[in-house]
């Protein structure tokens, strides 16, 4: 189930020519939409914006820590910002299409929130059309990926429900690969997320556990997956669930670029220091993915970059993390990270610091 | 013999208009403000003879950098980075810059002013493999260092194919400078290791107080000064004939474990005899003042500092440059702390080498020492307008 081998594949997928897109889409009219949140009020200066670039100018009035979410219709996250602390301002922008959405503020960053509908109109701004071109061949991937992903996590859920253990075990890493390729997407939808890949070590005292990573460790330390078949059942349906709702992920060229960085950073915080799979050490299988995940990012926004050297930069270092990955691959995978030594962790991290520190650049370029 | 500040930066080869620089006079108290800026350009790297700041930042790389234009490049970088970060500018478009790309300047010394950064780029032993065409520019000088009697190294505290010592009053500002640099570095060059330091342990400053180290001892009364230019050009500076070398130094970099629990546990008089000197005035055994002429057969014959007298090694001398550290604690309940003892020299064969030789055989205050990090670089002569580090290497 090696996939690296993508990154061999041509460079442009699309036939699109190279061309930068400004920026130019004006700021909707009116100026910035004033968002007073104190700890019991969330206030906007006014509900009824125009579509296009939108800014949130965000206070924090009150006396605790909070967030303030956008959300679409099925409280899918447009976009967020957490941590604002008291007394903190902060201006969230992001480009918002005709609709009815939500603002809600978070004070103390628990619960619905201090809900506020608002209402866009108006048509976006022309698109670019290597810009929509990106856009869709990427929305198309994390489609195909989502749909793949289905019939894994169901044999894996099949075999967990029928207590064969080994069976579970061999389809485990597999069931993730394309979760992992997409999930900064997958993650866009806040409330998935936590229910399907929550580790252990992140779960909230008196939460339920669910996901892939409970199943692990029942798998790996109990040798059993006795009691479990709710959380598979619960896994297959959250992951139908996310197969339904890629169409409507909200994706620009930007999110893209970012999401190819935030995948890197998965591999570098998580990955690389064994945390992600504590109990069945199948962390590699994990970054294949993500970094196949990275260079298909790559390749869509491609067409868009014109900053050459970047792009040498990049296809340089993500030759560079292959490479380094050989040597742990088997028939069936890679080998368990337990076995990976620290100066053979060290080399992977390495070079996965050389390819995050371009990647870091390519929504900048893209959007340039 | 009285020394300036603008004196002691002209010997790093100031060729800048004095920036923020205090007039010819003595060292006022104000001439360790934050803001001044050492040049960056000269005929030797700054950093050497500067006078001591209050901080160091230390790193060592490993090259990842597939062939010999790769780490040329980011010499390149790193020189351009390193004139901007030692004049007190961000790096690259500053903390700002476009909304959807990261910073170039991580932005946490804005705002800190220059604080005397300098920046010293060495290569070590390990660069001239057969990677990048070197192998036949090592200069005998940059000898691998013998194994010593009592060495307890750690691999990870060792070695590396380059070095960055950024020293600066404020330690902000110097960890800003390494944590730039080892960006820049992407895929090019790695942190192998790293070392923080305070409260310089020695001085080059003829007219400075001595500073003491984490034995409470002053460390350094008879180091070389900066104004002392036959001593340097004689014991510091590679000369005319040492090639790519001309005008550069030799660094050692040990990294030096005092077990200070046991030796606060030990009598003034035998941390004197140790020492070989007073604790409280630093005067020689047997001495009044911190600067009597001290005769070293005079003193026990395993006192610290008979055994690494010059005139117990063919009068071979050093420049000390070493900060102390403190790296939280070891877990036993004892604090990690030690000296990152720095020395630069013209040759360590005949310096830093027959010194720690004697030393590591009957100096008595090895009892307390534990050396466990060591290091040995060709630090190349100073950059001028427009050039690059270590660019006589690669020329």
């Amino acid at each position: 189930m090696r996939t690296t081998t993508l990154l061999v594949l041509p460079c442009a997928l699309l036939a699109l020519t190279a061309c930068g897109s400004e920026d130019d889409t004006p700021a909707a009219a009116g100026g910035p939409v004033v968002v007073t949140a104190s700890d019991d009020a969330c206030e906007l200066d006014r509900t009824e914006l125009s579509a296009g670039r939108n800014v949130f100018a965000i206070e924090n009035t009150g006396s605790q820590v909070t967030e303030v979410y956008l959300y679409a219709a099925g409280d899918r996250i447009v976009t967020e910002k957490e941590n604002i602390g008291p007394g903190i301002s902060y201006e969230l922008t992001t480009q918002v299409p005709e609709g009815e959405y939500v603002v809600a503020c978070k004070p103390g960053m628990t619960g619905e929130g201090i809900r506020t509908p608002i209402t866009v109109t108006g048509a976006l701004a022309e698109a670019d059309p290597a810009e929509t071109g990106a856009v869709e061949a990427y929305r198309a991937y994390v489609q195909a990926q989502a749909d793949a992903l289905v019939p894994l996590v169901q044999g894996f859920a099949d075999a967990v429900k029928a207590g064969d253990v080994e069976r579970a075990k061999a389809l485990y890493a597999p069931s993730r690969e394309p979760w992992e390729a997409v999930e900064p997407v997958a993650e866009s939808f806040g409330d998935l997320d936590p229910k399907v890949d929550l580790r252990e070590a992140d779960l909230e005292p008196g939460a339920e556990w669910t996901g892939w990573h409970r199943l692990e460790k029942a798998l790996w330390v109990d040798g059993s997956t006795t009691g479990l078949d709710a959380v598979a059942d619960q896994l297959v349906a959250d992951i139908t669930d996310l197969q339904g709702r890629v169409q409507n992920a909200d994706l620009s060229v930007a999110s893209i670029g970012n999401g190819a960085k935030e995948l890197l950073d998965e591999v570098a915080t998580g990955k690389i220091t064994g945390e992600e799979e504590a109990f069945s050490h199948t962390d590699l299988v994990d970054v294949d993915a993500n970094v196949v995940g990275a260079y298909k990012a790559l390749e869509v926004l491609r067409p868009l970059v014109t900053d050459t050297a970047l792009l040498a930069q990049l296809d340089a270092a993500f030759a560079g993390v292959e490479k380094a990955l050989e040597p742990y691959a088997t028939a069936t995978g890679y080998v368990s990270y337990d076995t990976v030594d620290d100066a053979g962790r060290r080399e992977l991290a390495r070079v996965v610091d050389a390819l995050a520190e371009p990647l870091s650049r390519l929504s900048a370029a893209a959007t340039a | 013999m009285t020394l300036t500040r603008r004196g002691l930066l002209g010997l790093a080869g100031a060729s800048v208009a004095g920036v923020g620089l205090a007039a010819a006079g003595p060292l006022l108290a104000e001439d360790r403000q934050p803001a001044q800026v050492v040049p960056f350009h000269g005929a030797h790297q700054a950093g050497i003879t500067t006078a001591v700041q209050g901080h160091l930042h230390l790193a060592s790389f490993d090259v990842t950098a597939p062939d010999r234009a790769s780490l040329v490049a980011l010499l390149e970088r790193w020189t351009r980075a390193a004139e901007r970060l030692t004049a007190g500018l961000e790096v690259g478009e500053g903390a700002g810059g476009a909304p959807l790309a990261p910073p170039d300047d991580t932005g946490e010394a804005v705002g800190h002013g220059a604080s005397r950064l300098t920046l010293t780029f060495g290569v070590g032993p390990s660069l001239f493999d057969d990677r990048f065409g070197l192998a036949d520019r090592r200069p005998a000088a940059l000898a691998d260092l013998p194994a010593f009697a009592g060495d307890v190294l750690e691999p990870a505290r060792c070695g590396g194919d380059l070095v960055v010592q950024a020293c600066a009053d404020d330690p902000q500002v110097a960890v800003h400078a390494i944590r730039t640099l080892s960006r820049l570095a992407a895929g090019a060059a790695a942190v192998r290791w790293a070392q923080l330091g305070f409260g310089r342990a020695s001085t080059t400053d003829a007219d400075g107080p001595t500073p003491r180290n984490l034995f409470g001892f002053k460390d350094g009364t008879a180091n070389l000064t900066a104004d002392d230019r036959e001593g340097l050009d004689e014991h510091v500076w590679a000369g005319a004939d040492d090639g790519w070398m001309a005008g550069g130094s030799y660094l050692v970099a040990r990294r030096i474990r005092m077990t200070v629990e046991t030796w606060d546990r030990t009598s003034l008089q035998e941390q004197e005899q140790v020492t070989g000197r007073t604790k409280a005035e630093g005067a020689p055994l047997g001495g009044r003042r911190e600067r009597d002429q001290l005769d070293p057969t005079s003193l026990p014959a395993t006192a610290h500092v008979r055994l690494a007298h010059p005139s117990a090694h063919g009068g071979a001398k050093m420049l000390r440059r070493g900060f102390n550290f403190v790296d939280g604690s070891d877990g036993l309940g004892h604090l990690d702390a030690g000296l990152l003892f720095l020395v630069y020299q013209r040759d360590p064969r005949r310096a830093f080498v027959p010194v720690q030789t004697a030393l590591s055989r009957s100096d008595a205050m090895m009892e307390y020492l534990r050396h466990t990090g060591s290091s040995v670089w060709a630090v190349p002569p100073g950059v001028r307008r427009g050039g690059t580090w270590g660019e006589t290497l690669f020329a």
